[in-house]
């Protein structure tokens, strides 16, 4: 067991030295920018699975999120007149802020419905808020788009800030998700994913606790949302409340693993380099969406559970078949 | 005033095509108990199969579909039984993702044999028109309330006087009754997909006549299709109907009194308003579903 818990320890550590390295392993300018998206979907996957993963309640409509945590960066930044630089990442905080406000808004009222409904009422909002941002001219820009200040950095570098700052975000969101697994608020909303009724029943307050999962997972996509606008510098409605994002980040969680600390994570790491790849090879053709739809199918029919849960399962019965071949082997 | 009257009669005419597209959403749901987010893709599918057939052979797009409503209802019950049918745990979120998954596969093959431009389905009743008091109104949408009207009035005779109509509604009830009763609920959850595909293929026609569309048109859809059952009550198909009439109504008259572009937006409004009033809709049963 010791050696087990040093053994974790020690990947976790190579893992995120080899994260915080990278720039320093592969420079060029095309790695760090996969790195740049694959580390902004870890953070998304992650932040989903707060909600979706331990709570079941299944959000088509995190883009809402991340749209207007990525309008809210944009608008703070024009109104206050910040210029390009380090400077813009320390109003990413506030977006998340504001994105917490308003999911707790959506979520106050979202929440009043279950599972069917829920899902319903998610993607409606997402469109909602896209449709805001292209009507609202005067404030977004509109279908002309919104215009973040340019970031100063040139050449190979260009990427490296944002790579950090997007991995600082998805580390925020992995201890997140790593505290609320290991507390009683956690166990309360994994109680919540099993039996609603009956969480409620031993006194769970599930009301507040969906709840606060909810503005947790969305503040965190918000955020994530800020940096990405910041990072393309001009963002549109329909680019940014996308609804194919709202969607990698639920297929990368349940290909990972539901409701697991480090499914989310994986999928991230497979799915997103898989998706650049796509859609860099097929993307004017569009055949691009069949590739993905077909990935997407082949997961969710084949492999329901996730990686994680899946390979865990294979591990745990085959350490229980051990001993009984060893006593086997001894006559 | 006599605008808002227009406005009030077109949206009744429109909004019988989205009855009968919600009717088969929310027949899909009452069978299967999962969300079909993919139904705006099928009806956009619909729409681009009669664009071909009318494009290529000069087929009248009202006529086209003996064709491809057949079509439509086979291709359901295939997609129900590969895609559907497997899903054993957890049906109803694995459902909605596997939904979505179609939709963007249809999206994505729709983009690459048509590419993403607009089309429209034209024919002469899209342009002629007849005079009612003060104003005139396009043919197509009178034909296309009738369609509706025609089709709906069949899935309501099928539903409540046929023996299989019968065992559909036995499976909306109870599933698990149904089955104890000796009904073949995967048989009738293919029929039912079917059914909403042949619906969809129906209103594609209507809309593809009435709209300019491509293959991303399905996002727009459908928010619509899923908040008209939403606010009809998820699974019941007089609830659809009468939504769907409400909800195209007040968009028409939003469209004319305050301006088109926010005329979307009431369908949101309408969504919140329905969640906290009453949110099992107008004529939803359960108070609460279970997860």
């Amino acid at each position: 067991m010791y050696d087990r818990r040093v053994l974790m320890l020690l990947g976790l550590v190579a893992v995120l030295a080899v994260a915080l390295l990278l720039p320093a392993i592969a420079p060029d300018s095309a790695t760090t920018n996969i790195a740049v998206f694959t580390v902004m979907y870890v953070g998304l996957a992650t932040a989903w699975n707060i909600m979706g993963g331990y709570t079941g309640y299944i959000s088509l409509g995190h883009a809402g999120f991340f749209g207007f945590g990525s309008y809210a960066l944009g608008l703070l930044l024009a109104k206050l007149g910040v210029a390009g630089g380090y400077e813009p990442f320390l109003f990413v905080p506030v977006a998340g802020v504001l994105t917490a406000v308003l999911a707790a808004v959506v979520g106050w009222f979202a929440l009043r419905t279950r599972a069917a409904t829920f899902v319903i009422v998610t993607i409606a909002f997402m469109f909602m808020l896209q449709l805001l941002a292209e009507n609202l001219t005067s404030l977004t820009g509109g279908g002309a788009g919104l215009a973040f200040p340019n970031p100063p950095w040139r050449g190979g570098f260009f990427n490296i800030p944002f790579y950090y700052a997007m991995l600082a975000l998805a580390l925020v969101g992995l201890a997140a998700s790593w505290w609320i697994r290991r507390s009683k608020f956690g166990l309360g909303l994994l109680a919540i994913r099993d039996d609603e009724d009956k969480a409620l029943a031993v006194g769970v307050p599930a009301g507040a606790f969906k709840l606060t999962a909810f503005v947790i997972s969305a503040a965190l996509v918000g955020m994530i949302g800020g940096v990405y606008g910041y990072y393309v510098t001009f963002i549109y409605p329909q680019f940014v409340v996308d609804p194919l994002i709202g969607i990698s980040m639920v297929l990368m969680v349940f290909l990972g693993g539901l409701g697991t600390l480090w499914g989310p994570v994986l999928g991230a790491l497979i799915l997103e380099p898989a998706q650049l790849w796509l859609a860099y090879n097929y993307g004017v053709s569009r055949l691009y969406l069949v590739l993905y739809s077909a990935v997407f199918l082949l997961v969710i029919l084949f492999m329901p559970r996730g990686i994680i849960p899946s390979a865990s399962e294979l591990i745990a019965r085959r350490r229980a078949r051990a001993p009984a071949t060893r006593a086997g082997a001894t006559p | 005033m006599i605008l808002v009257l227009e406005a009030a009669v077109l949206g009744v005419l429109t909004g019988g095509v989205y009855a009968l597209m919600a009717s088969g959403l929310t027949l899909i749901f009452g069978v299967m108990r999962i969300i079909n987010v993919g139904h705006g893709a099928l009806v956009v599918l619909g729409a681009y199969l009669s664009f071909v057939l009318w494009r290529n052979l000069n087929i009248d797009p009202f006529v086209s579909l003996v064709v491809t409503m057949p079509v439509m209802f086979v291709l359901g019950v295939i997609l129900q039984v590969v895609f559907i049918r497997p899903l054993k745990a957890d049906r109803e979120a694995l459902s909605v993702l596997v939904t979505y998954a179609l939709a963007l596969g249809i999206e994505g093959l729709l983009g690459f044999f048509f590419t993403s431009n607009y089309v429209q389905i034209t024919a002469w009743y899209d342009t002629a028109s007849f005079p009612i008091g003060n104003f005139r109104i396009t043919y197509v949408y009178i034909y296309g309330f009738l369609l509706c009207l025609a089709i709906l009035g069949a899935i309501f005779l099928m539903l409540y006087r046929t023996t299989f109509g019968g065992a559909i509604r036995a499976t909306m009830l109870n599933r698990t009754a149904a089955q104890l009763v000796g009904i073949d609920v995967d048989r009738v959850s293919a029929v039912a997909f079917g059914i909403g595909m042949a619906t969809a293929a129906a209103g594609g026609v209507v809309f593809g006549i009435t709209n300019t569309f491509n293959p991303g048109s399905h996002y727009d859809l459908i928010s619509r299709l899923l908040t008209i059952i939403v606010l009809g009550g998820l699974g019941s198909l007089r609830g659809a109907i009468i939504a769907a009439l409400i909800m195209l109504v007040i968009e028409d008259i939003t469209a004319v009194l305050i301006s088109p572009v926010w005329a979307d937006f009431v369908f949101f409004v309408v969504l919140v308003v329905v969640l906290l009033v009453r949110p099992q809709g107008l004529f939803g049963l359960r108070v609460r579903e279970r997860l």
